[in-house]
């Protein structure tokens, strides 16, 4: 359903004119440049559900905006039903900020009912039917048609964030932290209205989160990202069960469990290196408490290592 | 609107500044005399202290300066908010744009936007006037072309703000198109400051096309603003006769002090950081 | 060590007060860890600030007491409470910016606060500095102290915030969700961290936070506020494995890791009261599926829990 081939985006900041003329002098500046995303590869199944995983900078949400068209990758290509995401019926993103992700000057029914109109989906006379059948769908009483975002509390924007999404009868979702800014109690009932949805609708999703007990929850298959590149991709099961790579371990091992009482943490050293000067070979090796020699030279690749299961480390050459 | 009362400064503003328009609007009605019908002047009353027949007393040609306050008020007034609402949208307009555009259409915009405020505003004012020749609808073509450069200038970083926004990316991912995008979602959230910048702006506006006045350079003398009223009570000012310089003076500072307070007041209530919770 | 007693807090808003700190009351002992779990606006930050007496306008303690070392906070002069704070009650905040000036060099912003409260030497004041970013866990702290808030990293950030309250040696912390905004492999660093210099420094320490399974592995005893008022407390075992307000079960039942996957999660219908509109009596009322007619009546706080009919 959705193929990334190769997918980079590096985002650079032109010099301005006083940088480029100091640099016709001879003073040594170099254009800075981020590799957000660094030739990433996978596939998403239709019906799939498929989590992203990996901390701050490693490029997750910029790959999210790329699947849904909102990035345009620096290099490789995206396929979402064989053809790039510019046309839609394209995927849709729901937002992690509740608040910002809603237009504070527009009245719930316009935020919703908007884009369907706009593409002709629904005709004039059908909208106000169709706004309510959208709120309904996400658990959102319909004569709240006439308010404005800040009149909500933060679960029920998420869900007209989700209303607007699904107007437009997407077949896949991607969700950004769409969950992170939710109370817990608040978050199970979002959580439980994707379930509910994707059960409903057939709908496919890339799920973006921080969160591992939230990915293992719902996705089935898991890409770990780290600076920028995909680390590993298994199964839910293999990956929360055995996971390979020596970052996914310090991840799992990093999350606060509620079936760990006063189990002392071994943290993993450091902290996430910059994606401006990432380190060289694996990006993981200052961290890594496994490093070799060759990790610092040499960038591991991602290869099979069991049916279904991919992992970049040099550990698994033997 | 309720916050806005609590403050006692901002709510005298807005009551003066209510009061200010409505003498303006209703200035034919309420005024004693005609002070542009000649033949209703009676040059035998020129001069007149304050006080008896004429409250505010008269001119130098018999002309009831309370009359002429009145009407200058309307054309002060008229002239600054008219040439305020053409600034704000052209450069409220131009501002979103090149947030949104980018690339090399800002670039332009904001250097034109830079060298524009770069000369006093009554120097290019003054220039233009001299090109335009005299007339309301110059001296609006002239406050127009001085003031879009602020509200370009404001609507641009407020826009940039918004832009970064979800919603807007939200809106980029539904497929809407630009023209949409920038006339439906970022104008109307840029817009607050906006309105801040334009009240302020107006108040300039009025005390600029003032000034034009008492050089001579502004309105013609038949249709006198508040400036041009100034100006003309100039001349009599060392020979004791101060009234017919120090009304109208008197009211353009009412009216630009009562623009201001408002204009103050709104801009701490858009403003998130001085909101109070 | 720490005795809160019927604790009330409570703001000043357009449409009269609200309380946002209900009858609030706990004690601490040395060296204890005490996690208060609560959702936003359950008024868990609210009660952080009032211990510390740093509830400002329109806020305002109405009652109860908090004693401190034998001393009563409320009521306390600012001198005095000023005096306290900082020095024997420190606060970690979850933006450590709230603790560091960004225009002030670590070193300054560290021997200022050592000589703020002990009259040493400058050489000493630096000496401490040092021994301080060494116990949180920061590499050549010597060079590092030169640095400027905006060179950290946001975890080593709030590693600079921690060393600056632990510099006196406090008899308490209180840390307001510190680990939030960080990731997760920094904030498995800094818990790990805590759990340590709690226990060699004696102190005893009030984690709160939203996050259940992070007071799990870090407190001996655990405190769920909903709605302003404490809903349950005990040893974490009792609260986490055997909870007795539905609302804590709620709450455990929601996260993802206490349920079968990709099922629905069991959730708690409903959302969060206003506090401006709270239901009568028990504030949980409306969204309980045990409640009946004895809830309308405010229900005491006993044997662990404020539940007219709690579990187990």
């Amino acid at each position: 359903m959705l193929e990334l081939i190769n997918v980079s985006k590096r985002f650079g900041k032109r010099l301005d004119a006083v940088e480029r003329v100091a640099r016709a002098l001879g003073v040594k500046i170099a254009e800075p440049i981020v590799h957000a995303v660094d030739g990433v590869s996978f596939k998403v199944g239709r019906g799939e559900v498929v989590g992203l995983v990996g901390e701050s900078g490693c490029g997750k949400s910029t790959l999210g905006r790329i699947a849904c068209g909102l990035v345009v990758p620096s290099s490789g290509s995206v396929l979402y039903q064989g053809k790039p995401p510019a046309a839609m019926p394209r995927p849709q993103m729901i937002f992690q900020d509740p608040f910002a992700s809603l237009n504070p000057r527009m009245r719930v029914e316009e935020i919703v009912g908007e884009a369907p109109l706009v593409h002709g989906l629904v005709s004039k006379m059908e909208i106000r039917n169709y706004v309510d059948e959208m709120l309904r769908q996400v658990g959102l009483d319909p004569s709240y048609r006439k308010r404005y975002p800040h009149q909500f509390s933060g679960g029920q924007r998420a869900r007209i964030g989700i209303a607007r999404a699904l107007a437009v009868k997407p077949e896949f979702l991607v969700c950004d932290e769409a969950v992170a800014a939710l109370d817990v109690s608040i978050q199970a009932q979002v959580l439980n209205l994707f379930l509910d949805l994707r059960e409903r609708l057939g709908l496919t999703y890339l799920f973006i989160s921080h969160d591992l007990g939230v990915v293992r929850h719902l996705a089935q298959r898991v890409v770990v990202m780290y600076l920028g590149r995909v680390v590993e991709i298994a199964t839910t099961a293999d990956l929360y069960a055995a996971p390979n790579h020596p970052y996914t371990q310090a991840l799992l091992a990093g999350v606060p469990r509620l079936d760990r009482q006063r189990r002392t943490y071994a943290p993993i050293k450091g902290e996430i290196p910059s994606p401006l000067a990432p380190p060289s070979g694996c990006h993981f090796h200052p961290r890594c408490p496994r490093a070799m020699e060759r990790c610092k030279r040499e960038v591991p690749a991602l290869r099979e290592i069991a049916p279904g299961r991919l992992s970049a480390c040099h550990l698994n050459d033997g | 609107m309720k916050e806005f009362l609590s403050n006692r400064v901002a709510a005298t503003g807005l009551a003066m500044l209510v009061i200010v328009v409505a003498i303006a609007l209703l200035a034919p009605w309420i005024s004693p005399q005609n002070p542009y019908d000649l033949a209703k002047l009676d040059l035998m009353d020129a001069r007149m202290e304050p006080g008896g027949r004429y409250l505010l007393g008269t001119d130098g040609q018999g002309r009831d300066m309370l009359s002429a306050i009145f009407y200058g008020l309307r054309v002060s007034l008229l002239v600054g908010v008219v040439s305020g609402v053409i600034a704000l949208t052209l450069g409220g307009l131009l501002g979103v744009l090149a947030a949104y555009v980018g690339g090399r259409f800002e670039a332009l915009l904001m250097r034109v936007v830079d060298i524009q405020l770069g000369f006093p505003a009554i120097l290019v004012a003054l220039i233009l006037i001299a090109v335009l020749g005299k007339g309301v609808d110059k001296i609006i073509i002239a406050l127009v072309c001085v003031q879009w450069a602020y509200y370009a200038r404001t609507a641009r970083s407020a826009a940039l703000v918004e832009r970064s926004k979800e919603y807007i990316e939200a809106a980029r991912g539904l497929g809407l198109g630009r023209a949409r995008i920038v006339l439906r979602h970022l104008l109307p959230n840029a817009l607050p400051p906006l309105i801040v910048v334009g009240t302020v702006q107006v108040a300039h506006a009025i005390a600029l096309e003032a000034t034009l006045s008492f050089l001579g350079l502004g309105l013609p003398s038949t249709e006198p603003s508040l400036g041009l009223l100034i100006a003309n009570g100039y001349e009599y000012l060392l020979s004791g006769k101060y009234w017919i310089s120090l009304y109208p003076g008197l009211a353009l500072l009412v009216t630009i002090l009562a623009i201001n307070l408002v204009g103050d007041q709104l801009r701490d209530q858009f403003n998130p950081r001085l909101a109070r919770a | 060590m720490l005795e809160v007693r019927d604790l009330v807090t409570e703001f000043a808003t357009g449409a009269g007060a609200v309380r946002a700190v209900d009858e609030v009351s706990f004690e601490l002992k040395p060296k204890e860890i005490l996690g208060i779990v609560g959702e936003s606006g359950s008024g868990k930050s609210v009660l952080g600030y009032s211990i510390l007496g740093l509830v400002d306008s329109p806020g305002r303690i109405i009652s109860g007491s908090v004693r401190f070392a034998g001393q009563e906070l409320v009521g306390m002069p600012d001198a005095a409470m000023r005096r306290l704070r900082g020095k024997r009650i420190a606060m970690i905040f979850q933006d450590p910016m709230m603790t560091l000036n960004p225009v002030l060099s670590v070193e300054t912003q560290m021997v200022e606060t050592v000589l703020a409260h002990d009259d040493v030497s400058r050489k000493i004041a630096v000496e401490r500095s040092v021994e301080s970013l060494n116990l949180v866990g920061i590499a050549s702290p010597a060079s590092r102290l030169e640095q400027y808030p905006h060179e950290f990293s946001g975890g080593m950030r709030q590693r600079v915030a921690i060393a600056i309250a632990l510099l006196h040696r406090p008899d308490l912390i209180v840390a307001d969700e510190p680990t939030t905004a960080l990731d997760v492999t920094v904030q498995g660093q800094i818990l790990y961290e805590m759990q340590r210099l709690v226990r060699e420094t004696g102190a005893a320490l009030i984690w709160i936070t939203h996050d259940l399974s992070v007071v799990a592995g870090l407190a001996d005893r655990v405190a769920v506020m909903y709605a302003g008022r404490i809903v349950e407390e005990g040893s974490a075992d009792e609260v986490l494995y055997a909870p007795r307000h539905p609302y804590t079960r709620g709450l455990l039942d929601s996260v993802p890791a206490n349920n079968e996957g990709r099922a629905r999660l069991r959730q708690i219908p409903g959302m969060t009261p206003s506090l401006a509109h709270l239901p009568v009596g028990c504030s949980f009322r409306e969204r309980c599926s045990r409640a009946d007619a004895e809830c309308l009546l405010a229900p005491d706080f006993k044997n662990r829990t404020r539940c007219h009919h709690p579990l187990c």
